[in-house]
């Protein structure tokens, strides 16, 4: 009815090549952005900055980044955690070391910082592939946990270990730090995300992202027609690593605040965001958000049904939350693999027939 | 992003406007499950009866009812941070996370929101200095005094020399395993002995090559500061390169019964360092019998009362009631403010004759808090395990701990914490 090309006439090149062609998509992600950008920011409150919106959007630029790498290029990493820690102790380093630069040129740095080590550890994917290159990248992992862990300059030889975000302010309102708002919170985050969905969207429909999908579908196949695998595989861990990197500099300095290297961003962070990327589905950026929205989300919302509604005792509920989250992840696997991206791409195809499928 | 949408509606409707009730709340930012529920459950279960106990035999605190809200972390921060702010907003007079990693995101949120924070025996050790940590409390021992009272005990089975001794830190690597390394490394300066550090990673089942070390090495004692699961797993190890028991002690968090159970008869002989008193012999827990466990209120499975770390969690919430009670005194009215919290606890003494009168005579130590020190006396005893009766018993007084070389290093850690949040301090 409302959801077609009909009618929508394209005169330019770019109009027709643009990410949302449906004049109606369109409408709904400028709606999307104006509800984010002109809405929630006036009526958030801490708790659904600190437990809702803040760590969605931290694991969604991670998710992205992991799905540039694994959905886009091909290539399974287990290493996510450790590229994040990469992220969080850069940013300490710098906002400790650089207390008058900007946290926001502090956060890309990190990014970089993060894009270097992750180009380091993506060069056995030039030799070894599939499950061999998965092992490769768990190395990673626990080797910058480790590193971390054993390396005291990197926590600025703190007693604990921890590793605690200064103040540091935009436009002279706090951002990180325990004086920061939830909206100054949340309005930080939401650039970042905006800018990395924004940036890797347009990544992945160029030249870049085309080539990463062929070396992705047939690696032999696309060196043959001229894709460089070294220059592919290598951007691609680059470009996965600079937003991980990013997600776990935000995740550290405005989220947590404090972290420590085995607890925030050991293996269990890893597969948490390869699960994000899987349900969400591979190859999608929409599907990065839905998978991190369904990952974060519904413990939030098992917990405030059983504890807060039902009253129910909080072992049960949490032992509960575990069986029907595994339960809803094997019945999406199992009813569609290619995530919740395809489901939202199902919906999208009936929408076009809507009301008339025949 | 529809899809999104709805949830987060359905989730709004869910999270919607908390009642505001004449109660004093206190959250219990608990973990019965995970790794670490072994710990976590009896000491939920202990915060949680001491209120009940008040609620149902007193009627509450000066009349008004207590509350306790609990909230799953799982020992995991970011569910901490979550807990955090559910509860905050329900007029949280105080919070008890029971983890060191939670409680170092929370000292500077709580400190910007007014809110106490009462860490006993864990959490960030220079916090005792009240000077630069306005609202965290951990009266009455702390890590450091810990890592002294085993070295003291070491001394005193040693006829005060331990020149030359090994001794091995077994210890969980996190925030928490590593509080201790400062302190010991300046006992091994002053008393001669030489440290050795193990560190074991989260979540500690996984201990051979450690054990195997200690084989190697033959240390003369081993300390170790474990949490849930890895106690057992080090009793264990222990038992199985027969480590003589006696020289294995456990900081507070590694002398529960559930650490020592699944070794049976080998665990006979641990030791773990205790700030509160052990067993069920006491006059107050007729009382838990009477009317909490009879009616049926027994938080969890009512399984745990008299062990060791449900001893803990009730005496912490005797302290932190002791706490509110005198900080409707001050402020002169029953419904206090998480500020008149704050200030009860601060001005908080705790008597021998008020313990006795709670039906808990040396419970624990008599202290008073001050502007300046939150840490409490820093006192505590050593308890061994007894395998074939199933008990801890105290094996020495209650004694101090060498502040000597604590007090230094409180005061450069807090100094250091101020120096770069830029605090002033207080209580000029």
């Amino acid at each position: 009815m409302f959801y077609r090309e009909a009618g929508d006439f394209k005169t330019s090149y770019e109009d027709d090549s643009q990410t949302f062609p449906i004049k109606f998509d369109r409408l709904r992600y400028y709606a999307v952005l104006a509800v984010a950008f002109g809405i929630i920011p006036f009526i958030i409150n801490d708790y659904w900055a600190n437990a809702v919106f803040v760590p969605l959007m931290i694991y969604t630029i991670a998710a992205i980044g992991l799905n540039i790498l694994t959905g886009y290029c091909g290539q399974v990493s287990l290493g996510t955690g450790g590229f994040m820690a990469v992220g969080a102790y850069a940013s300490y380093k710098l906002m400790t070391s650089f207390p008058d630069v900007s946290i926001l040129i502090h956060i890309l740095l990190a990014g970089a910082v993060t894009a270097v080590v992750g180009v380091l550890f993506g060069l056995p994917s030039l030799r070894i592939k599939g499950f061999y290159l998965a092992v490769a990248t768990l190395a990673a992992q626990f080797f910058l946990v480790w590193l971390f862990n054993k390396v005291p300059w990197f926590y600025n030889y703190s007693a604990s270990g921890q590793i605690t975000a200064p103040e540091r302010t935009v436009l002279s309102i706090p951002v990180t730090g325990a004086n920061t708002d939830a909206w100054a919170k949340y309005m930080v985050v939401l650039l970042f995300v905006t800018g990395c969905a924004w940036l890797a969207r347009n990544l992945t429909r160029g030249s870049l992202g085309r080539s990463w999908m062929a070396i992705r579908d047939m690696d032999i196949a696309a060196e043959i027609i001229g894709v460089n695998p070294l220059k592919a595989k290598l951007s691609a861990f680059a470009i996965s690593s600079f937003f991980i990197g990013v997600s776990g500099a935000l995740f550290f300095s405005v989220y947590l605040g404090a972290a420590e290297v085995g607890e925030a961003f050991g293996i269990q962070k890893s597969f948490l965001i390869l699960f994000m990327v899987i349900i969400g589905g591979l190859g999608s950026i929409f599907g990065s958000f839905a998978g991190a929205a369904f990952m974060v989300l519904m413990p939030v919302l098992m917990k405030n049904i059983f504890v807060g509604a039902l009253g129910w005792p909080t072992d049960l509920a949490a032992h509960l939350e575990f069986m029907v989250i595994g339960g809803l992840i094997i019945v999406f696997l199992i009813l569609e693999p290619h995530g919740l991206a395809q489901l939202w791409r199902i919906a999208k195809e009936k929408l076009r027939l809507w009301p008339f499928p025949h | 992003m529809k899809f999104r949408l709805t949830k987060l509606a359905v989730l709004a409707f869910l999270t919607a406007a908390p009642a505001m009730a004449s109660e004093l709340v206190f959250p219990s930012l608990s973990y019965r499950t995970g790794p670490y529920a072994a710990g976590g459950i009896p000491y939920a279960d202990g915060y949680a009866d001491y209120f009940t106990l008040l609620n149902e035999r007193d009627g509450g605190i000066g009349g008004v009812k207590t509350k306790i809200i609990e909230c799953e972390t799982g020992y995991n921060t970011e569910k901490g941070v979550e807990c955090y702010e559910a509860t905050k907003g329900e007029g949280a007079l105080v919070y008890n996370p029971l983890s060191t990693g939670i409680t170092y995101q929370l000292i500077p949120k709580v400190t910007a929101d007014g809110i106490p924070l009462y860490t006993p025996g864990y959490g960030r050790t220079s916090a005792a200095n009240g000077k630069v940590f306005s609202n965290v409390f951990n009266f009455p021992a702390n890590y450091w005094n810990a890592a002294s009272l085993a070295v003291n005990h070491l001394l005193d089975i040693n006829g005060d020399d331990l020149q030359g001794k090994k001794v091995a830190l077994l210890y969980h690597n996190s925030a928490y395993g590593k509080e201790p390394i400062r302190t010991l490394e300046e006992l091994a300066k002053k008393h001669g002995f030489d440290l050795t550090l193990l560190p074991v990673d989260h979540p500690g089942q996984e201990q051979k090559s450690q054990w195997l070390q200690i084989r190697r090495e033959r240390p003369d004692y081993v300390l170790m500061w474990g949490w849930g699961v890895m106690n057992q797993v080090a009793i264990q190890e222990a038992a199985n390169i027969r480590f003589p028991m006696e020289n294995f002690i456990g900081v507070w968090w590694s002398g529960g019964e559930p650490d020592v159970l699944p070794a049976g008869d080998a665990a006979n002989g641990y030791k773990a360092v205790t700030f509160q008193g052990v067993g069920s012999e006491y006059p107050v827990f007729e009382d838990v019998q009477e009317y909490v466990v009879d009616k049926g209120l027994a938080a969890g499975a009512g399984d745990n009362i008299g062990t060791a770390l449900y001893n803990r969690g009730f005496y912490a919430a005797m302290l932190m009631a002791e706490s509110a009670r005198n900080a409707q005194d001050i402020a002169g009215n029953v419904e206090i403010t998480p500020a008149n919290m704050r200030d009860g606890m601060e001005a908080l003494t705790i008597t021998e004759v008020r313990m006795t009168e709670l039906g808990m005579p040396n419970f624990g130590p008599a202290f008073s808090v001050t502007c300046e020190n939150h840490g409490g006396p820093g006192t505590g005893a050593i308890q061994q395990w007894d395998a074939s009766a199933q008990t801890w018993s105290l094996i020495s007084d209650f004694g101090p701990s060498d502040m000597e070389i604590i007090q230094p290093l409180i005061d450069a850690d807090s100094n250091a914490y101020a120096a770069e949040n830029n605090i002033e301090l207080r209580c000029n």
